[in-house]
């Protein structure tokens, strides 16, 4: 039956229709993989929030929403703030310097636009549980030394009133700063880097 | 010294010791001897593969998205078409793919009737192949209520009810099968458990028993001669050749131009003319408002204009159910000595001549509204689908058959 | 015998009449790449439409994008109820207050384009007509009895019916008042607006018109292969 066969041409003929057909194959997985990335319904819930900060506290905390996720706006105190900057010798990271984790305006010692104000995704870099807040002289605090900051209920990762993680706990970099900017003195816009329009 | 010369030849034997891979592959593909003389109606059935793996893996995507929720179905295609990436594509893949479905399946069944393929020893092959048409129609009918249009709704409606027309039980029946007095909510519910689950799992499990069946007792071909009455001294037929890769390559060309027409209707006429994706069905299903004119997706309308021609409720159905059935029949009714219509008498000719005009005239039928001389036209040519089988018995023992070759023949 | 073939010439002959004419007055023109012409659509839909009836499962974003508005000009132009650019495109009416004045709420359109067709609703929108018998005042002869009121009335004017001789059957319509658009203006002004139906029932058509042949010609490729493989491989079968 194989009498006479050009098996040069048969083999090219088999890997120029088979790389073909592959590339084909790859086209028609695009839909199939991209359809699976967040809908217009999900960007459009997802779409920049706006944060009143109007009645927030020193010492307080308010939690907003933005792409589904807790946004935390802390007003720190004055003391608090002169606390973070003697805390470098406790911290993984107290330079912020992993740049995925903060936009670079918020690259300071305070990780904030404003000292004043924090705002941080209260998603743990671990495994991603949301953190609770112990403000100095909470109830049930970490003793006499802890000067506020986030407990991660799951595992037990600390943060101090930057988002900045502690050493020796499992969570490896900072609390994420998502992009925000203000639209006044009293109200954030988050989803929306600072300097970008929207 | 290492037996395995190559890590290939190792790994392969490695898994042939714990699973019958090189065996199964020899058995089914490379050492199934296939009649050379195959022609375009052998297509389909490879073709009918490729849709179904269409349909499964759109519809998986699919479901990722759609709510089987009457409140919230319909907006949810509209979402799929407009919300979610490339979300359009795979609804007219899905979409498109259930009618190709069926104008495969028809063409597939087609090629039986044309050469015989349902007589002896083929008669099992052919009833799992009803039985594969039976669960396509019923996975059909449940998809199509899921984008709650007033055409699913309304369908579903008239379907469902037809099983009231069953003595005794028949209210009970219907009621129990939209668990509601209505179509609702829960008919919804229950129709895509069905439709993605399992009407699926059973198509699939059947199709692998059809193409067993198939490969025990070997392909017919357009002759219809048994190639394994004529084999070599290895004992492989002489008019046989290995599927692969000689049916192989061939069925990957016909994969190519099916879905060059398959594209074609995708991206240029995806509501296929109003027939694939029905005008009526972008008005959200409405319990109180009946549209003016109801059919059924054309796949479905022969029998439907059956129903239609008999002016008797549970006459009208049984009519209907039994169209579908007597296909079951053919091995037992077909008592020609010769398989093929090459070697079949001139009635037999005529008689399948009449049988698809009547199959054609009753599909258009069904998706008109009825007039008087519509119904006459759907009653004579119901009588024509009928007789074409119950008088089989008949004209092909009277016919005269031309001479079998014993050896295939190429055209 | 006789009927039987009066019959199949009948069927004949409504096969060829149903792809002819379907009895509608006018023939809608659209471009869906003229963006002008769709904004136009958006901006009639959004001013006279929107107050009863939605386009609930589009987003506002989705036609600022697809039709080359800037994101800041949608929200002031086409969103006049206070929503965000992501919203889809609620009606600011009520659904319970549709069905008080108007029997049902007016249903949604986002596919209605799809469900009725252009020349269907450019003729519905072109022959409403003075009617005192209707509670609205008005007739269509599109879709007869329709509990809509004429909303585009101050575009066209009235036009009222002129009957046959029997004084029945309406032989045609005859503008009774002129509004601010004069007859071609106001055709226009429907084109428009059915153009951006036509798009609305379907956003990703012109995607989808573009894709195709690219798909196809790489098909045509592929299967050019695939024989040329299998023509090489057949030549052992004889």
């Amino acid at each position: 039956m194989s009498d006479g066969v050009d098996s040069n041409r048969r083999r090219f003929l088999t890997a120029t229709t088979a790389v073909v057909g592959g590339v084909g194959a790859a086209f028609v997985a695009v839909p199939f993989i991209k359809s699976m990335m967040p809908s217009e319904r999900a960007k459009a819930v997802g779409a920049p929030v706006e944060v009143d900060i109007s009645k927030l506290q020193p010492g307080q905390r308010l939690i907003a929403q933005w792409r589904g996720k807790p946004v935390w706006v802390v007003r720190r105190s004055e003391e608090t703030l002169k606390a973070l900057k003697e805390m470098a010798d406790e911290l993984r990271d107290p330079a912020s310097e992993v740049e995925e984790q903060q936009p670079e305006y918020a690259r300071n010692p305070y990780r904030s636009i404003k000292p004043e104000y924090l705002v941080v995704i209260g998603i743990c870099t671990h495994l991603g549980c949301s953190p609770n807040y112990l403000p100095p002289g909470a109830p049930n605090d970490l003793g006499p030394d802890w000067k506020g900051g986030f407990l991660c209920p799951c595992h037990g990762s600390k943060f101090d009133l930057a988002g900045r993680v502690f050493k020796g706990v499992p969570a490896p970099t900072n609390l994420v700063v998502p992009p925000h900017k203000y639209l006044s003195d009293t109200l954030i816009l988050v989803g929306v880097d600072q300097g970008a329009s929207a | 010294m290492n037996k395995c010369q190559q890590y290939m030849d190792c790994l392969v034997a490695w898994i042939d010791a714990r699973f019958p891979m090189t065996k199964m592959w020899k058995e089914h593909l490379s050492e199934y001897y296939a009649p050379k003389n195959f022609n375009l109606w052998y297509f389909f059935g490879s073709l009918a593969l490729l849709v179904l793996v269409n349909q499964i893996l759109t519809g998986i995507w699919l479901t990722m998205f759609y709510k089987p929720d009457a409140t919230l179905a319909f907006a949810s295609v509209e979402y799929i078409m407009r919300d979610v990436e490339w979300g359009w594509l795979l609804r007219y893949m899905h979409s498109t793919g259930a009618s190709a479905f069926f104008i495969v399946v028809y063409l597939h069944m087609f090629r039986g009737l044309l050469y015989g393929s349902y007589k002896e020893p083929r008669e099992l092959l052919w009833l799992t192949g009803v039985v594969i048409f039976l669960c396509l129609m019923g996975e059909a009918f449940f998809g199509y209520l899921l984008p709650w249009g007033q055409m699913s709704y309304w369908g579903a409606q008239v379907i469902i009810s037809l099983f009231g027309a069953i003595p005794v039980v028949g209210d009970e029946l219907t009621t129990w099968l939209r668990g509601d007095y209505v179509v609702s909510d829960a008919t919804l519910n229950r129709f895509f458990s069905f439709h993605v689950i399992a009407m699926p799992l059973v198509l699939c499990g059947l199709v692998l028993v059809h193409v067993l069946a198939l490969h025990t007792v070997g392909s017919n071909n357009p002759d219809g001669v048994e190639i394994k009455k004529n084999k070599d001294e290895k004992g492989r037929p002489l008019d046989g050749i290995p599927f692969h890769p000689y049916y192989t390559v061939k069925d990957i060309f016909g994969v190519g131009v099916f879905l060059i027409f398959f594209s074609l209707v995708v991206f240029y006429l995806p509501e296929g003319g109003g027939y694939f994706l029905e005008d009526n069905n972008f008005i959200p299903a409405d319990p109180l408002k009946t549209p003016p004119h109801i059919a059924p997706v054309w796949y479905f309308t022969p029998y439907y204009s059956i129903l239609r021609a008999i002016p008797d409720k549970l006459l009208g159905v049984i009519a209907m159910g039994v169209s579908v059935g007597i296909f079951a029949l053919l091995p037992w009714l077909d008592r020609s000595p010769v398989k093929s219509i090459r070697y079949k008498g001139i009635l037999s000719r005529i008689a399948l001549g009449l049988f698809v005009v009547s199959v054609l005239v009753l599909g258009y039928l069904g998706t008109k509204a009825p007039t008087p001389e519509t119904t006459l036209l759907a009653r004579i040519f119901s009588v024509i689908y009928f007789a074409f089988f119950l008088l089989m018995p008949v004209y092909t023992r009277m016919e005269k058959t031309r001479p079998v070759p014993t050896r295939v023949t190429m055209k | 015998m006789k009927r039987l073939l009066a019959c199949l010439l009948l069927l004949a002959s409504s096969a060829a009449l149903a792809s002819e004419g379907h009895g509608l007055m006018y023939h809608a023109e659209y471009d869906l790449h003229d963006k002008a012409s769709l904004q136009r659509g958006a901006r009639l839909f959004v001013n006279y439409c929107m107050g009863c009836h939605g386009a609930s499962m589009m987003r506002y974003s989705h036609v600022a994008r697809d039709l080359g508005i800037p994101e800041k000009v949608a929200v002031k132009n086409l969103n006049f109820t206070g929503q965000k650019v992501g919203d889809p495109m609620i009606t600011a009416m009520r659904p319970e207050d549709g069905k008080a004045w108007f029997g049902a709420p007016p249903p949604d359109l986002t596919v209605v384009a799809r469900a009725r067709g252009a020349d269907w609703l450019a003729s519905y929108l072109r022959t409403f007509y003075l009617d005192p018998k209707r509670p609205t005042g008005v007739n269509n002869l599109t879709f007869p009895d329709v509990a809509m009121p004429h909303v585009l009335w101050e575009l066209q004017g009235w036009q009222r019916a002129v009957y046959a001789e029997d004084g029945k059957t309406i032989e045609g319509l005859e503008l009774a008042r002129p509004g601010k658009l004069d007859e071609a203006e106001y055709a226009a002004a429907v084109n428009d607006l059915v153009g951006f139906l036509v798009y609305l029932g379907e956003p990703v058509r012109l995607e989808r018109l573009a894709l195709g042949w690219k798909v196809i010609l790489f098909l045509l490729l592929f299967s050019w292969l695939a024989w040329l493989l299998k023509k090489e491989y057949w030549r052992d079968v004889h």
